[in-house]
């Protein structure tokens, strides 16, 4: 690897840069309450929706592998017409704006819905429950599993897939014994940032779940309500937040903290 | 350009001709509880008729979040809250003083146009086949909703806690919630998708809409103007068309 002196200009607008994310950290940590940390968090609205927030994003990470996978070996192995449209529809929530996502879900999923009155009628309700943040977050998030596993896909050697077949193994096994364990990295990086983006999910679920708590109000919506009556408390969920995220980026530190 | 420059001053020359400088046009933010974003447009309008060198920019939200930008430094020149409490906030921050009461607002359940689950009164809302949004307890609104509920003794369940009053409405006009507890104004201003049920006297919750200039405004005269104008006849009349009642 050779370095080289950067331009004096080209060096002042990345500190620019730098400086542009690090100082709202910086901010938010200077303003946290230390002292007070450990009591901050385990206020029983804190503990509530930390408990919701890791309920509903492990619950959207399970149904996000268990669709996004299949969905992930469709759009690598089976080339159909259409299927960039289909793939560019399935990746519009992860640029979409939330709230958006959370409108289209309460139309179609709504009590007057496009399906939701079907749903109603047979006693099925989606917005204002657990369920329904659930689905909100696993509508925002799928997309960065999809993406991610669909990729592991499509770089791994299929040689080994080949030869299992040679060897008489049918679809399924080649597929459950060869293809999900050589992809494996992938489907968990997918899931981890699948799960992240879950953790985060703001507006999707306050405009289609609502905001309850102990049934809805995750961490995001949390720090939201108490930033204005309690702010210790939402700076010490914000920090907690911050945390996670940095601990899933280092982690993760092969794939996204490394150049290319 | 030049040309364009002096049409233009010829004009202002026309419009106003006592005045020699060149026009120019003052901005006046104005930061206010969701439930005042009709009133406020229309108002504002109105204001500008009279004024016409001054463009209105509103900031509307949940008084509560609209307490918490002013503190942190957000360049409000006025602020309209709806409810005395958050104006104390901001007051006890020393960013405003000597607030004016200028409207008050009562509460009404909203309910889907032709009351479906026929709701007569606030004790309907704590029947297992109602889904009830109300507005989250840090914000006015939601707050005078526990407090009338509590008055008529009632015990309520609501789905959902929102972040301010215009969504407490849309839970309502969408159908995805059977009744909601919000302004009298809010039900007048959606009356095409909501009908409203009056809540009586003896359980009823008013409240007090203060209004201030903020501390570090870029016109305090213009700002006060437009606290002035609110709270004349003319003002007074352009609220009361909203459903808001005199303070």
């Amino acid at each position: 690897m050779s370095s080289e002196r950067p331009p004096a200009l080209l060096a002042a607008l990345a500190l620019v840069g730098v400086a542009f994310f690090i100082l709202p950290l910086a901010g938010l940590l200077a303003r946290a309450p230390w002292q007070s940390a450990l009591g901050e968090l385990t206020t029983p609205e804190a503990l509530t929706a930390l408990q919701l927030s890791f309920v509903i994003s492990l619950a959207a990470t399970a149904l996000a592998l268990l669709l996004g996978v299949p969905l992930a070996w469709i759009y690598a192995r089976v080339p159909f017409r259409g299927r960039d449209l289909i793939r560019a529809l399935t990746t519009l929530p992860m640029i979409l704006p939330p709230v958006v996502g959370g409108v289209a879900l309460l139309f179609a999923f709504g009590r007057r819905g496009l399906f939701g009155q079907a749903l109603d009628a047979i006693g099925i309700r989606l917005p204002f429950t657990t369920f329904g943040a659930i689905l909100a977050a696993t509508f925002v998030a799928m997309p960065l599993l999809v993406l991610t596993v669909e990729a592991g896909l499509r770089s791994m050697d299929r040689r080994y897939e080949d030869a299992a077949r040679t060897l008489g193994a049918g679809r399924w096994v080649v597929f459950r014994r060869v293809t999900l364990p050589l992809i494996a990295p992938s489907v968990f990086a997918g899931a981890v940032l699948c799960w992240a983006r879950a953790l985060g999910e703001f507006g999707a679920t306050i405009t289609f779940a609502g905001n309850l708590p102990g049934t809805t109000q995750t961490l995001p919506l949390a720090v939201y309500i108490a930033l204005e009556t309690r702010p210790e408390v939402a700076i010490m969920l914000s920090v907690v937040l911050l945390a996670v995220s940095l601990a899933i980026l280092v982690a993760m530190r092969d794939r996204y903290l490394r150049a290319f | 350009m030049r040309g364009v420059l002096a049409i233009a001053l010829l004009l202002t020359a026309c419009v106003s001709p006592s005045r020699t400088e060149t026009p120019q046009i003052n901005d006046i933010t104005v930061f206010a509880g969701s439930s005042l974003t009709d009133a406020f447009a229309r108002a504002g309008d109105d204001f500008t008729k009279a004024n016409t060198r001054v463009r209105f920019i509103f900031n509307f939200g949940s008084s509560s979040t609209l307490a918490t930008q002013i503190t942190n430094g957000a360049p409000a020149d006025v602020f309209a809250s709806a409810d005395e409490s958050n104006m104390q906030k901001v007051l006890d921050a020393g960013l405003a003083k000597s607030p004016r009461t200028f409207a008050s607002n009562e509460l009404q359940i909203a309910v889907p146009t032709g009351n479906p689950k026929r709701i007569a009164g606030l004790a309907d809302l704590a029947r297992p086949d109602i889904v009830l949004v109300l507005a989250a307890p840090t914000v006015p609104a939601g707050k005078y909703a526990l407090e009338a509920l509590a008055k008529a003794g009632v015990t309520a369940r609501p789905v959902s806690q929102e972040v301010d009053v215009r969504a407490v409405l849309n839970k309502v006009s969408l159908g995805e919630a059977d009744a909601g507890i919000v302004y009298v104004t809010d039900v007048r201003s959606a009356a095409a998708r909501v009908a409203g049920v009056a809540i009586p006297d003896q359980q009823q919750v008013v409240a007090r809409y203060p209004i201030a200039v903020v501390k570090g405004a870029k016109d305090p005269q213009l700002a006060g103007q437009f606290i002035d104008y609110l709270t004349s006849p003319e003002g007074q009349k352009i609220l009361a068309g909203f459903g808001f009642s005199r303070p």
